[in-house]
């Protein structure tokens, strides 16, 4: 007999998702549904209307005690003494050598509580790493809350009218990554103003036993503004467009969070944290490389893995890239040498043999409009 | 659902002979479905000689790339560059989007193909 695999894990939502006729893949350890009607059509209707996510796959790590604070300021780059209660910050999970653990979503639930959402494929690492490095940082007490959350994505400009009328939240009052507590569909949960599409949307963290309720409820509301289920395949097309980062391909314990030109999630003016002498060496002396956005000028399609070259000379690689339904063009993500990484700059890309020229873009690619509200 | 005029290989491609010993290539209904939203179609040149079973050209969805494999010996007489404007076609009407025209060199190939039949058994054990 053939080894087998660890069983892949479900979501709470999995048999609805076969129900709708979802293509299942295997994701980070899930089965996951990566397309319904398809990628492009999902995409399209996220960027126009709304779609509706399942990503409870991924992770919650919660943090408490009178020292949590201190802990997440040493375990993550930004500055987590911001945060007010019910705010959000993106940041990084980071190693002594500035690269990522991981990257999250920190969200401070009481002043001496934090919320982490992590990344799927890495629950488990993360746990353990906040376990190793909070042993003799005091009063913390770590917790893996996954299991008690279903987290799902509603994105779309229509996102608002849709989930309104189901929550006393007053969503118009809720800021870009902040969160409120209440019902939605008379479930217990909170909400977030948050995503990884670029795209106007909302989080919604729910007990598992809950989420198929909230789900069908949401899908029943969305009916008249088109709602319908997307999967990761339009998730991953649309955070490209929206050139947020994905772990595992653009940035991972290989990539400096100054190489993934993310110095904005650097709390340069607080205490020490893991990895803060690297990265405050990088910014005095510059980073050797820096990931860039590019185009694709001539006819195909970069993908992750494919060789960059300047000059002829192999000098980098791409971490992402897609034709994106939204803009039609051939994108991606790619690390360049520093001097190379301005706009404008052409290279090329070895796509399968052939050399594609391709050109320094400004990111990111997409930048929804502005409400009119 | 797989049309009884065409011949089909197990890489999910279909062969569609006509009478002057030329014949049309393309993907299977199956293959669209499994490869999502056709973005990009790399073609051969004309004039080009294939063997069967070789790869000549590739196809991009928005996840994946997958190659074109020839169902049978012969020379590319013209390549369909409508597909390069509009890659969709080929699933909308994936049975009617030929990718490239063959001159078939072996007659006797065609017949290493497989009906609609047998295609339609092949692809419905995978359902």
């Amino acid at each position: 007999m053939n080894q087998s695999a660890p069983p892949l894990k479900q979501t709470s939502l999995h048999a609805r998702h076969v129900a709708h006729g979802a293509r299942m893949v295997p994701f980070g350890g899930w089965e996951m549904p990566v397309e319904y009607t398809g990628i492009a059509a999902e995409h399209l209707l996220v960027r126009t209307r709304a779609g509706l996510f399942d990503v409870s796959h991924m992770g919650e790590l919660e943090l408490a005690g009178r020292d949590a604070l201190a802990a997440i300021q040493y375990l993550t780059s930004n500055d987590a003494s911001r945060l007010s209660l019910g705010q959000i910050q993106y940041s990084a999970l980071t190693t002594p050598e500035g690269t990522f653990v991981d990257d999250v979503l920190v969200y401070r639930l009481a002043d001496e509580h934090f919320l982490l959402v992590v990344n799927a494929a890495n629950i488990e690492k993360d746990f353990a790493w906040i376990r190793r490095h909070t042993a003799d940082r005091g009063d913390v007490v770590l917790v893996n809350t996954s299991n008690r959350y279903a987290l799902l994505a509603l994105q779309g400009p229509a996102a608002s009218d849709i989930l309104q009328p189901l929550t006393g939240i007053e969503l118009a009052s809720l800021k870009y990554y902040w969160y409120a507590h209440g019902e939605v569909a008379g479930v217990r949960g909170f909400i977030s103003r948050t995503g990884y599409t670029g795209e106007e949307g909302f989080e919604i963290f729910v007990p598992p036993a809950a989420a198929e309720r909230v789900w069908n409820a949401l899908l029943e509301a969305g009916t008249e503004f088109d709602l319908r289920p997307c999967g990761l395949g339009a998730r991953d097309t649309l955070r490209l467009e929206a050139a947020m980062r994905l772990y595992g391909q653009d940035i991972d314990e290989t990539t400096t969070v100054l190489e993934a030109d993310l110095g904005w999630v650097i709390g340069w003016s607080k205490d020490d944290f893991l990895g803060a002498d690297r990265l405050r060496a990088q910014k005095t002396e510059g980073v050797p490389r820096k990931l860039v956005g590019f185009e694709i000028e001539e006819r195909g399609i970069a993908r992750h893995g494919y060789d960059v070259y300047l000059n002829g000379v192999k000098a980098g690689v791409v971490t992402s890239g897609t034709q994106t339904p939204f803009l039609k063009k051939a994108i991606g993500l790619a690390y360049l040498p520093a001097g190379d990484a301005v706009v404008d700059r052409v290279f090329e890309v070895d796509v399968r043999g052939r050399r594609v020229a391709a050109r320094v873009v400004p990111l990111p690619f997409y930048k929804r409009p502005r409400s009119e509200r | 659902m797989y049309p009884a005029d065409l011949k089909y290989t197990n890489d999910h491609e279909w062969l569609r002979s006509q009478n002057d010993g030329h014949a049309e290539v393309g993907i299977t209904d199956y293959a669209q479905q499994q490869l999502g939203d056709v973005v990009f179609v790399e073609l051969p040149e004309v004039g080009r000689a294939v063997a069967q079973g070789e790869a000549f050209g590739t196809i991009e969805s928005v996840k994946a790339v997958s190659e074109l494999f020839a169902p049978v010996a012969g020379e590319v007489t013209a390549v369909n560059t409508e597909l390069q404007q509009h890659p969709e076609q080929m699933n909308a009407n994936p049975h009617a989007a030929w990718i490239i025209k063959l001159r078939i060199a072996n007659a006797a190939e065609t017949d290493t193909l497989l009906s609609s039949e047998r295609y339609t058994e092949m692809v419905g054990e995978k359902g």
